[in-house]
């Protein structure tokens, strides 16, 4: 945090982790010392331990239930009203990303505009994707017979660590817009834009846990996360290959969804369907229809 | 069962099938020895009589496979849609022409009733080909984005327990979309995806689109980590499936997993009570209960269970279990002596833990693998025949007083692949199927099963679907 | 409401009163349709070969109500009718006599004389039949005509009119009221005439309806409308004469009639039966057809089976 008035002394943040709709510290009282792309000091982020990302697992799966509830008109203007609390702390935003990732202040200020025209994006998906990824099959009997996506669940997202902003939330957002509850691994060294997004979320409607942030060793944390039975899927974009491999391996200990690292070359450009998708399960429900067709049952 | 109208035996006759003594590997479009010529057995596990000796495939031989199968990629994949979707349509109406044939096959190498190989699993096999063929050239239309495109050599691993089906649900998506394939049928039913080969040849498949190895599970383990494979796709236990899981971990295989069950079958107290027994009894007795969708759980609302449990075991008083060839049988054989052993000690453990079994009078056959219908009350979500999955004609019976119960204890399962419901209410039915974390919800009906219909679980079932539009995303580069 | 004394079983307070009799009525378990008539398929393919077919095609035979259903009945028809019944198939006399014949109430005289000294029973359709439109004093009128002219069996039909708008009391007293006429002598069976009811939830219904009343067989309907017997409503009602006897320990028979033509279809009639209600029913004192053409078809199939040749039209009597 620069100094912006030199006539008094400005008053510090503390980043402290969102989980559960609250802002604790790490349980392990450590903290790491985030720096700006040219190292200078910028604050102390927690460092998150592995019963930091238990809790986080905790106040996710106990979120579920209510945000896979609702209706998908109410979470879309849930995420909308994070892209409007978005717009008014423009600036802090632009600040922080500009630190995180040595950029001009215009270029930060473009940035954190995709973020928040990425939010209204995927505000708006919420009640459509079911309509496009869904649908009736007409099987060849007397059976009504829909298909429909349904979230995955609890879903760690390991955020992107080059993009501390706009590539955060475009992994972020598309895993909640559908229903999911994230925990979020901001980018390692730099995690005060996601810090502050949990902020953002407290104050927007977004229901305590169903996004928790946290901050620390990519690595540390990610590895419970990996390995954890209540965490239905894993995003790897912000692990490298050796990291992702052993992810994926403990991953595959309940059969997480996982969703390996890709190449972005360019954050802006509009998303597919395709991170929203990586996290929906699909559920087929049948009915017969009252009349029956050529086929009978088995016995 | 004991009446005055005794059925006599009625079997399908076996001389519409030709066996030969021995098969080979199938491929680049020809029947091939095993590089290190081993071989194995294949048995009819309702007799134990050996139906042929079929060549072993080795890593040697997954190198070839996968090299047909990358020549013939180039081709395959550059065939305008139209043309691959006619060689599916000319495969799906050869098996349509062969379908007795091939019923009678099945039934001697898996042991099934010819009831359910002529009027489910041979049906169905065409009708998958025929839907996919249709898709060949309409992937512009999917919803992938224009001209999506194929992944490549595609791996497959199949079971035992629906062998013609399961070649059907992976090789016809695989084709229609371009890619080529190397598939490996169950070590105990390699015969029908052996027929299949020829069936390729009589449709005039370009060599090397369709490659197809017998073998145990080194073979399998080979093919799915064989560097220059694309797509990885296998259908079969939970272990098996997570050991695939991490072989593919690093690499940029594409996979698709269709595990195990332990499907809970809901029965409330306004269900409609004889189609819920005949549901009941096509959820966990249909291909004795060898179906990873078997509804083995069945849940019932407490103030119903007597009435239910009485009807149910009269009805399976009327099961007929014996000779699969015979027309009217109900209950074919396990499997094989494996799986028998299996679900014995699984039954036995039942009984240990204290849950009460019951089976109808029943005469097993004296050679082959028999189990006896079986059904166990008295049995809590503690009990290990609650929890895992028994792959035979076993039903749990646990009971319920709340929805919200019978959600909770139908969800309380690391598998979460099919689930039934039956009520006559109708908003009931959606707040529950809605409710159940499993990919196929059945309500008033079970074990059904359609090419346009979507299937594949939740959690540790697995994960991507197969059939429908979504089938086809397994096999695109999307 | 009822003003005779309901039966005496497990089951008899549910017509005290018409709320009483409704609420059992619709508290039945309901029927999917589609899984009813999958079942009923599924039965279908049975496979009933050689000693079998043999043993169930005698069985058929000796369940048909051969009957005979015309404006244009005479008393010369009816005695071919009659000698057919006794004896089927001239040729050979191990071939079982019909159950009955089934004649209009003013033709039960000539049926009586032309079976007499057989096993034959004769019944006669009553009370208004087909359609059941007439006030109940003619209904039973028509009863006590076939009845006093020595019909062994009654085919009433119910009121349909009345059951569908839900006055379930009207159509349960006319039962019990036409029991009552049939006396100790006549067998009283019940016609829901199944296609106009149209729902298998109102069969099942009519079904406990005409049980609970004092019906000795359930029949599917009259031959007459466009549905008659079919396997699913011939299912639906074996499970109910099924639960019947499991909750009141009485037994009560079933008859589909209508539409049943070949020997093939009348098989899987009786795989139904044993598979559902189980071989008690195996038995022409539980189990019916209703049916004209099928008794030939079911000969020509007997001939076969002894001779190994396919049989013509010409080798089974014309009547």
């Amino acid at each position: 945090m620069s100094e912006r008035n030199n006539e008094r002394l400005s008053v510090f943040k503390t980043y402290k982790l969102y989980v559960g709709g609250k802002f604790p510290r790490s349980e392990s009282g450590r903290v790491y010392e985030v720096t700006d792309s040219k190292g200078k000091w910028l604050a102390n982020a927690p460092q998150s331990s592995r019963k930091d990302a238990r809790d986080a697992v905790v106040a996710a799966r106990k979120a579920f239930g209510g945000w896979s509830g609702a209706t998908a008109y109410n979470r879309g203007q849930i995420l909308y009203r994070v892209a409007e609390m978005l717009e008014g702390r423009k600036a802090q935003f632009a600040r922080e990303v500009a630190d995180a990732e040595g950029l001009s202040k215009s270029r930060a200020a473009e940035q954190v505009d995709a973020a928040i025209d990425r939010w209204v994006w995927y505000a708006g998906w919420t009640d459509k994707i079911a309509q496009v990824v869904g649908g009736g099959n007409p099987v060849a009997g007397p059976y009504f017979n829909l298909s429909s996506p349904e979230p995955t669940g609890v879903v760690t997202v390991l955020a992107p660590q080059e993009s501390s902003f706009l590539g955060l939330v475009s992994v972020l957002a598309p895993v909640i817009a559908t229903g999911n509850t994230a925990i979020v691994v901001a980018s390692e060294k730099a995690p005060l834009p996601a810090l502050s997004l949990g902020e953002v979320l407290a104050t927007s409607d977004v229901p305590g846990g169903v996004v928790n942030v946290l901050s620390g060793r990519t690595a540390e944390i990610a590895t419970p996360l990996a390995a954890h039975q209540d965490v239905n899927a894993i995003d790897l974009a912000g692990a490298d290959d050796v990291l992702a491999k052993e992810l994926e391996i403990a991953a595959a200990d309940n059969l997480k969804r996982v969703l390996r690292p890709q190449p972005v070359d360019d954050w802006s450009a509009t998303p597919g369907t395709d991170r929203m998708t990586a996290f929906l399960e699909t559920k087929t429900v049948w009915h017969p229809t009252g009349s029956l067709g050529a086929s009978g049952s088995a016995y | 069962m004991a009446s005055a109208f005794e059925y006599a035996p009625a079997p399908e006759s076996r001389s519409v099938v030709d066996i030969a003594p021995s098969y080979g590997l199938f491929i680049d479009g020809e029947f091939t020895e095993a590089a290190d010529g081993r071989v194995f057995k294949t048995v009819s596990p309702s007799t134990e009589e050996v139906l042929s000796e079929i060549a072993q495939a080795g890593s040697e031989d997954v190198e070839r496979a996968v090299k047909a199968a990358r020549r013939a990629f180039e081709k395959w994949s550059a065939l305008p849609g139209s043309e691959r979707a006619k060689y599916l349509f000319r495969i799906a109406r050869i098996i349509q022409e062969r379908s007795r044939e091939l019923a009678v096959l099945e039934t001697l190498d898996n042991g099934k009733p010819i009831k359910e190989t002529r009027d489910a699993d041979l049906p169905l096999v065409a009708a998958h080909f025929f839907y996919y063929a249709g898709w060949a050239d309409k992937l512009d239309h999917a919803g992938f984005g224009a001209s999506p495109k194929p992944l490549g050599v595609a791996g497959q691993v199949i079971p035992w327990n629906f062998p013609l089906l399961m070649l059907a649900w992976k090789i016809a998506p695989a084709l229609a979309t371009g890619n080529t394939v190397v598939l490996k049928p169950a070590e105990t039913t390699p015969l029908t995806a052996l027929f299949f080969a020829d069936i390729c040849r009589q449709a005039g498949l370009p060599r090397g689109v369709v490659n197809i190895l017998p073998g145990y599970g080194d073979t399998g383990a080979a093919l799915v980590g064989h560097p220059d494979v694309n797509k990885v796709a296998f259908t079969g236990s939970t272990a098996v499936g997570k050991e695939i899981a991490r072989t593919v971990a690093g690499t940029r295989k594409k996979l698709t997993l269709e595990l195990g069950g332990k499907g809970a079958n809901i029965v409330f107290d306004d269900a409609p009570i004889d189609q819920a027994v005949e549901g009941i009894v096509s959820g966990i007795f249909f291909n004795q209960g060898q179906v990873c969708c078997a509804g083995s759980r069945l849940l019932i609302q407490e103030s119903i269970q007597d009435e239910l449990l009485d009807s149910l075991k009269r009805r399976l008083s009327t099961l007929r279990l014996g000779d699969p060839l015979d027309k009217n049988t109900d209950i074919g054989a396990i499997n094989s002596e494996e799986q028998l052993t299996r679900i014995t000690s699984l039954v036995e453990q039942g009984e240990a833990e204290g849950a009460e079994r019951w089976s109808p009078a029943c005469e097993l056959p004296s050679a082959g693998y028999w189990f006896a219908p079986t059904l166990f009350t008295n049995v809590t979500q503690a009990h290990t025949i609650a929890r895992d999955e028994i792959f035979g004609p076993v039903l749990s019976v646990l009971t319920f007083r709340t929805p919200d119960e019978a959600v909770a204890k139908a969800n309380n399962s690391q598998y979460g692949l099919s689930a039934g419901i039956w009520t006559e209410k109708g908003s009931r039915i959606l707040a529950v199927a809605n409710k159940l974390r499993a990919g196929v919800v059945w309500s008033n009906t079970f074990n059904k099963f359609d090419p346009t219909s979507p299937f594949g679980g939740y959690k540790e079932s697995g994960f991507g679907r197969e059939g429908g539009r979504h089938g086809l995303e397994a096999y695109l580069d999307v | 409401m009822p003003t005779t004394a309901s039966p005496a079983h497990a089951l008899a307070d549910v017509a005290a009163s018409e709320s009483t009799l409704r609420r059992f009525l619709h508290g039945l378990p309901g029927v999917d349709a589609v899984g009813l008539e999958a079942r009923a398929a599924a039965l279908g393919t049975r496979s009933i070969k050689t000693t079998a077919k043999a043993f169930a095609i005698d069985l058929a035979i000796s369940m048909v109500d051969l009957t005979t259903l015309e404006g244009a009945d005479t008393p010369g028809k009816v005695r071919a009718l009659g000698a057919k019944a006794v004896r089927p198939d001239p040729t050979d006399r191990t071939t079982p006599a019909t159950a009955a014949v089934c004649v209009y109430p003013d033709m039960v005289a000539t049926a009586k004389e032309a079976v007499a000294g057989s096993s034959v029973k004769v019944a006669s359709v009553a009370t208004a039949f087909p359609a059941g439109r007439a006030a109940l004093s003619v209904k039973l009128a028509d009863v006590r005509d076939a009845v006093a002219a020595g019909a062994d069996e009654i085919d009433m039909v119910i009121d349909r009119g009345a059951f569908l708008s839900g006055d379930y009391g009207k159509v349960y007293d006319e039962i019990v009221a036409v029991r009552e006429a049939c006396g100790t002598s006549a067998r009283l069976k019940v016609i829901f005439e199944t296609g106009e009811l149209s729902t298998y939830d109102n069969i099942r219904r009519a079904s406990w309806l005409g049980m609970l009343a004092g019906a000795d067989f359930i029949k599917t309907s009259t031959g007459k409308v466009a549905v008659n017997a079919t396997p699913a409503n011939t299912l639906l009602m074996l499970e109910a004469v099924r639960d019947f006897r499991a909750q009141t320990g009485v037994q009560i028979g079933v008859k589909p009639a209508g539409g049943i033509r070949t020997t093939k279809d009348a098989i899987k009639f009786l795989v139904l039966v044993n598979e559902t209600a189980g071989e008690d029913w195996l038995d022409n004192h539980w189990f019916r057809f209703g049916a004209s053409s099928l008794l030939n078809d079911l000969l020509m199939q007997r001939q076969k089976l002894a001779t190994g040749r396919y049989s013509g039209p010409d080798y089974v009597t014309v009547d």
